[in-house]
């Protein structure tokens, strides 16, 4: 059967590279939850059945930044802790995207104090600040949307591996 | 039978003498000598009428601008009479206050004591390791190099600029 047959029998979409690119990360977001404070436990209630973030291809939760490229940062950030929420920033590979979640993550909150850091965009770029003391789960979903608007938006990543070389494709053969 | 103020200060009577006492809603405070806590820890520990074998915290308030600013607050529970006191002793240095350590009493006291000396900077002389507890180890003002303790009244809420790092946004 030639090409023309098979089109005209399966038919056929005209997109771009970026358009599928897009589609493709935004349709699987995979956080690192960073729980450190109370807000973890709304984060843990995105994933669960009521909220359902797989319906958003985002309920695979991601224990490791290397795995991840959504960092929820979901908590109170002292000033001891930024270096590590920092480190697991640069861990993720990119692109990735960063959701300050609640008020404390935010600005700091209600700890006007002199350890903790009054918002955690003085050392990492926010892409999403959420309200709330803590957000509830439909306010963390909406973050999500979001995020995934954004990507809508922007121009995708697309990283050129090159051709393979014979001995790769062999090995895929 | 919970143990009554006056057989406290019957224990305490050979040691510190005539003990002041306050009570508040049932709790029951005994101001003791910085000399004397160690040996007065000792007794009401092992003493077969109050049996404070239990140290449940250990903290300070700063008293500031009064004569003796800092104060030591010790809790002690007697899991035998189920009887809860608290010491408090008055230290008279105001700014390089200093105190016997509990430690030699009460093996639990070394990170208590860790945690006073983090905030408030009192210096326990017999502790095994006085460090830091919470903040780090060099947590000084920048300007001057004198270290700090947060929770002295002096401290500014906010910090001070510059004390804590936090890495750069855009490392690049």
């Amino acid at each position: 059967m030639g090409l023309n047959e098979t089109l005209e029998r399966d038919g056929f979409v005209v997109t771009t590279i970026e358009a599928i690119a897009k589609w493709a990360q935004k349709s699987a977001l995979w956080p690192m939850p960073l729980g450190i404070s109370c807000c973890a436990i709304e984060m843990m209630a995105l994933a669960g059945p009521r909220t359902d973030s797989a319906r958003f291809g985002s309920e695979v939760f991601r224990f490791s930044p290397r795995q991840a490229d959504l960092l929820i940062v979901a908590g109170t950030v002292t000033y001891k802790m930024s270096w590590v929420v920092r480190k697991i920033y640069d861990q993720m590979p990119d692109p990735k995207w960063v959701i300050a979640m609640g008020v404390c993550t935010s600005t700091g909150g209600m700890f006007r104090s002199y350890s903790v850091v009054q918002g955690i965009d003085q050392f990492l770029p926010v892409d999403v600040y959420i309200g709330g003391c803590p957000p509830r789960p439909e306010a963390l979903l909406k973050g999500l949307m979001t995020i995934q608007d954004k990507i809508d938006r922007s121009k995708p990543t697309i990283i050129d591996m090159g051709k393979p070389t014979l001995s790769e494709s062999l090995l895929t053969a | 039978m919970a143990v009554t103020k006056e057989a406290i200060c019957e224990v305490l009577a050979p040691i510190c003498g005539t003990v002041q006492t306050v009570e508040h809603h049932g709790d029951i405070t005994f101001l003791i000598d910085k000399g004397d806590l160690i040996e007065a820890g000792h007794e009401l520990k092992s003493h077969p009428r109050t049996l404070f074998n239990l140290l449940i915290d250990i903290t300070a308030i700063d008293q500031y601008r009064r004569k003796n600013r800092f104060e030591m607050v010790y809790i002690l529970f007697s899991l035998d009479h189920s009887t809860r006191i608290r010491l408090k002793v008055p230290l008279d240095e105001y700014d390089e206050p200093r105190c016997p350590s509990f430690t030699a009493v009460y093996e639990n006291a070394n990170w208590y004591e860790r945690e006073t000396y983090d905030m408030y900077g009192i210096i326990f002389d017999g502790h095994p390791d006085l460090r830091r507890f919470y903040m780090p180890e060099d947590f000084v003002d920048p300007e001057t190099g004198d270290p700090l303790y947060p929770l002295r009244k002096d401290f500014p809420v906010m910090g001070i600029q510059g004390s804590l790092p936090i890495p750069e946004k855009n490392p690049m």
